[in-house]
């Protein structure tokens, strides 16, 4: 029961992009077309679970052990960005067809705030390794629908009048904060 | 010394990482819905940029070119800590209610931008003037949001009431849609301003 509350949390009411505010680099901009939207998504997810995968033993078997908690941030980010490098050598050679359709994302993932987020707050909210896995999982799921009603919104605005001071950049704002005073919709739904 | 204060000029106005380059957006929004957090982020993100640059531009002959980049992100985390440990510290309210946006700071792409394509090729005396002129050229911005949003939403100011005891504070500005609007209309401003800088530069060149 805690796991899907974990779960749905993460993916509705605290939406990563829409209530919290990260990952807007690569929201903005990567969201132009659907396609490139759900690849970047689907990367992230497959980081992120990654990332929390490896942090997270990091932190309790061999930080906590040893004292050395304050170098969290240095150590996460140089897991992380350790680990993007080595999954793109290895989908690279032994999966290249799934490497054509996500790898050109990765290098671009590193420095992704959401993924970086999350490992750090799997720890803060003092998670279970399971739980952890979930929460990196709903919170990558939260990004991709982000992205995907983004992108199909975009893909319409193409043929819609947007008012001249609102034209490039400012609509996308605009827009989000519609999606996201629709997103408060469901702070009910967990109490 | 005209060189070094047009340095300065250049990260409060017009390469304002925020209002001009457009970088660094996450933590902009997540922290302005009050002034305290605005400021405490501003000053945190100046400190860090300030040590980080200072720190690789004395170093920058011997950093080999082809390890730069991890070799900055450990110099920016260093520093990221320190503030964190500092704001935990001293400050424990302002960091919690700026939660994970403090460890953040290591991946703000200012930051690494400034590094990279300044202090790592300039001396010392340039850098501290680049970034201060960044970090207070994001701080003020930060500033001017978060101002907006705390006294429209909540009537105050930096926890001050300022407005009349019969206003209906407007929730939505300080909730996160509120932010996007907010910098929404901002960004669209930003567009005006830089066109019309450019329109009169080009009047300039006529005359």
């Amino acid at each position: 029961m805690d796991l899907i509350k974990i779960f749905l949390v993460a993916v509705l009411v605290n939406n990563v992009v829409l209530m919290r505010f990260l990952a807007l680099c690569s929201y903005i901009g990567m969201t132009s077309d659907v396609g490139q939207s759900v690849g970047m998504g689907f990367a992230v997810t497959f980081v992120t679970v990654l990332a929390t995968a490896a942090t997270w033993p990091i932190y309790h078997f061999i930080l906590v052990p040893l004292g050395l908690t304050f170098l969290q941030i240095l150590i996460f980010i140089l897991v992380i960005a350790s680990l993007v490098q080595l999954v793109e050598f290895y989908l690279k050679k032994n999966i290249p067809g799934l490497y054509a359709s996500m790898g050109i994302y990765l290098p671009l993932i590193t420095t992704n705030c959401a993924i970086l987020a999350v490992t750090f707050e799997n720890i803060s909210f003092k998670y279970s390794f399971i739980e952890s896995i979930v929460y990196a999982v709903g919170v990558s799921i939260g990004y991709l629908l982000a992205m995907v009603l983004l992108a199909g919104l975009r893909d319409r605005m193409k043929s819609s009048p947007v008012p001249k001071f609102l034209q490039g950049t400012p609509i996308l704002f605009i827009t989000t904060a519609l999606i996201g005073i629709a997103f408060m919709g469901f702070s009910g739904l967990i109490k | 010394m005209k060189s070094l204060w047009k340095t300065f000029k250049q990260g409060i106005i017009y390469e304002n990482p925020l209002l001009m380059l457009m970088i660094g957006l996450c933590s902009a929004l997540a922290v302005t819905s009050s002034v305290s957090n605005g400021i405490g982020m501003g000053l945190a993100m100046t400190f860090v940029l300030l040590f980080s640059e200072i720190v690789i531009s004395l170093f920058r002959k011997v950093i080999p070119n082809s390890a730069r980049i991890p070799i900055f992100i450990i110099i920016i985390a260093a520093f990221t800590t320190m503030v964190d440990l500092v704001m935990k510290a001293y400050f424990p309210e302002l960091s919690k209610s700026m939660g994970v946006f403090i460890p953040l700071i290591v991946v703000n792409c200012i930051i690494m931008g400034r590094v990279e394509a300044f202090a790592s090729k300039q001396s010392f005396l340039p850098v501290v003037f680049d970034s201060l002129g960044m970090g207070l050229g994001y701080t003020w911005v930060l500033v001017a949001i978060a101002a907006f949003r705390e006294i429209l939403g909540n009537g105050t100011f930096a926890g001050i009431q300022v407005m009349p005891g019969n206003f209906q504070p407007i929730l939505f500005f300080i909730l996160p849609p509120g932010g996007f609007l907010v910098f929404g209309l901002l960004t669209s401003f930003n567009i005006w301003l830089k066109n019309r800088m450019a329109k009169s530069e080009k009047a300039k060149e006529r005359a």
